[in-house]
């Protein structure tokens, strides 16, 4: 099930765009409400996977996490063969959102309003007084457990990352992602056992493709955020690749940490600090790994819920929950791999202080989105201007560029048909 | 367990004083209120109660709250705010040899520009106080927040 509002309303939307374009993007596509609920029906609950997860989040039969594709609460669970499904948190009775712990682990679902009781597959096993009381009430003659379980996502699980889909068309996660963005999925996720490492959640004030935006920008890492210049983790002469899926609607970018970082090549980056030296140098006590191969970063955005994180040591998966067209939850989860030794996870969990809501670079991301939501509200007639390198699409060998936004947006044109 | 009540009264004039330092900004001051390798840690309850390691922000030894500090106030970019820590009264739950493990409920209060003041992050100290030279100072800082979620950035000390 996928279209679950009438046409007819969702079919008034007149298009705010200003051209035929993607670089100069109107603020009602952030800030409108229909525009967003059409983003739900056909981004978030059409055909496009979105994460919901690691499998290491639920290791044993009956282990379950709530979490949500798109506004919709859903369950992972892993059921008694060792398979992965997802369901919606929504009883098929009168609509309870009956899992309010975040994870467990339970023998079967049971909605506690009245005892409806589903399989970690989501199938009504059974209800409470079906064949009534001495004779008395009970279900209709025609009533079939079969036909009331609970709406069943369709599932990816690859090298041990979950994926859900409302839409049970969707294609396959690798045809979804295309070769160079599954490419930049597997360096990280090649299936190697991952170790959970732990959460962050902070909520945005800003619109969720803001995010999606923020990390298809290379743009501003390296004048934001000063400790990416200074120490050179991302700066606009490192050498860098970025890449696109034939939709240009997932990206990667990828980087190459400068050695030795002497002087401020970019005249005028104010952000760079000559003279900053760290008390503390194991902050950025950074070991090469092996699989990096030459590169340092790795930042993946697939749309339309999730980034893959890898700067230097540290490794996340950061979940995009959205909140009406105004706000968004942000959460992180913070990995590493079964065969780090103690010191590689130390080193994880220190560098996690470059990253998340109190992070010495991303801290300053949320904040930015926050204000620029607030000037596309305070001005509705506003459109963006992401013309850095032109106005094409396309894969670039350089950060001095906008390519990625633009991708994103032609995309979300033609699905929104707006 | 009872505890000298001249050491109590010390442990809530310490919380007191650590209190202001952070209401006020002064964060220069802060990392004065740790050992040199204290460990300050900000972290999720989520994480804490399920022994996950992940902190918010995990400074371990003065040095590396310096940089924080250097951090905070010259690198990251954030609307401006106050904050206002409403600390309890500790609960001193072991007493050994000069060291204190200590536990407070604590309630931070942000008020940016044009805003009303919001509970910015609620829950509770778990510490580890010692005497050094005839002064108290954090041997170990957990600051576990049960508020499930950030409103959007962390940026000065709690």
């Amino acid at each position: 099930m996928t279209r679950n509002r009438p046409t007819s309303l969702d079919a008034t939307i007149e298009s705010p765009w200003h051209d035929v374009g993607s670089s100069r993007v109107p603020s009602a596509v952030y800030t409108d409400r229909a525009i967003y609920e059409r983003e739900l029906d056909r981004i978030f609950y059409g055909p496009h996977w979105s994460y919901v997860g690691l499998e290491i989040e639920i290791p044993e039969p009956g282990c379950f996490k709530r979490t949500a594709v798109g506004e919709r609460s859903v369950i992972m669970i892993r059921n008694r063969k060792g398979e992965i499904n997802v369901l919606e948190n929504r009883c098929a009775h009168r609509a309870m959102r009956f899992c309010q712990e975040r994870t467990g682990k339970v023998k079967t679902l049971v909605c506690p309003y009245h005892q409806w009781n589903y399989n970690h597959d989501g199938k009504l096993l059974g209800v409470p007084f079906r064949n009534g009381v001495k004779g008395n009430g009970g279900m209709p003659a025609d009533f079939e457990l079969e036909d009331h379980g609970l709406n069943r996502l369709k599932v990816a699980v690859r090298n041990g990352v979950v994926f859900a889909c409302f839409d049970h068309d969707v294609e396959s996660i690798e045809d979804y992602l295309g070769p160079d963005i599954l490419a930049a999925f597997n360096r990280t996720f090649d299936g190697r056992k991952l170790v959970l490492h732990g959460y962050s959640r902070q909520r945005i004030p800003g619109n969720w493709k803001l995010m999606m935006e923020n990390i298809k920008d290379p743009y501003h890492p390296g004048l934001l955020h000063t400790w990416f210049v200074t120490f050179g983790l991302w700066r606009a002469d490192n050498e860098s690749r970025l890449e696109l899926d034939r939709h240009a609607r997932h990206a990667a970018m990828i980087s190459r940490r400068s050695e030795k970082v002497v002087s401020n090549v970019e005249e005028g980056v104010t952000s760079f600090r000559k003279n900053m030296e760290l008390n503390e140098p194991l902050l950025l006590d950074i070991v090469h790994e092996p699989w990096w191969g030459r590169d340092t970063v790795c930042m993946t955005t697939m749309f339309p819920n999730v980034i893959f994180q890898q700067q230097v040591n540290s490794l996340s998966t950061r979940q995009i929950l959205p909140l009406g067209p105004d706000k968004f939850d942000f959460v992180w989860t913070h990995f590493g791999f079964e065969d780090d030794n103690a010191e590689m996870t130390e080193r994880r969990l220190r560098q996690a202080n470059l990253f998340g809501p109190a992070g010495f670079v991303s801290a300053d991301d949320g904040e930015v989105i926050e204000f620029s939501q607030e000037g596309f509200e305070q001005d509705k007639n506003f459109t963006t201007l992401c013309e850095l390198d032109g106005t094409s699409v396309g894969p670039a060998d350089h950060m001095v560029t906008e390519t990625l936004i633009r991708g994103m947006y032609r995309y979300w044109r033609e699905v929104m048909e707006l | 367990m009872t505890a000298d009540p001249l050491i109590q009264l010390r442990i809530m004039q310490f919380y007191a004083a650590y209190a202001s330092c952070v209401n006020d900004g002064r964060y220069g001051d802060w990392p004065d209120f740790f050992t040199e390798t204290a460990w300050y840690r900000v972290v999720a309850r989520e994480n804490y109660d399920r022994d996950l390691p992940l902190s918010t922000l995990s400074l371990k030894g003065r040095p590396m709250m310096k940089d924080r500090i250097y951090g905070i106030e010259s690198t990251i970019f954030h609307a401006p705010y106050y904050q206002r820590h409403l600390i309890g009264l500790p609960m001193i739950l072991a007493a050994s040899d000069g060291r204190f493990d200590v536990e407070v409920n604590y309630t931070v209060i942000r008020t940016k520009r044009d805003v009303a003041a919001e509970i910015y992050s609620v829950g509770r100290y778990i510490d580890r106080i010692v005497e050094v030279e005839g002064v108290l100072k954090f041997e170990q800082k957990f600051c576990v927040f049960d508020n499930d979620i950030i409103p959007n950035s962390l940026v000065y000390p709690i």
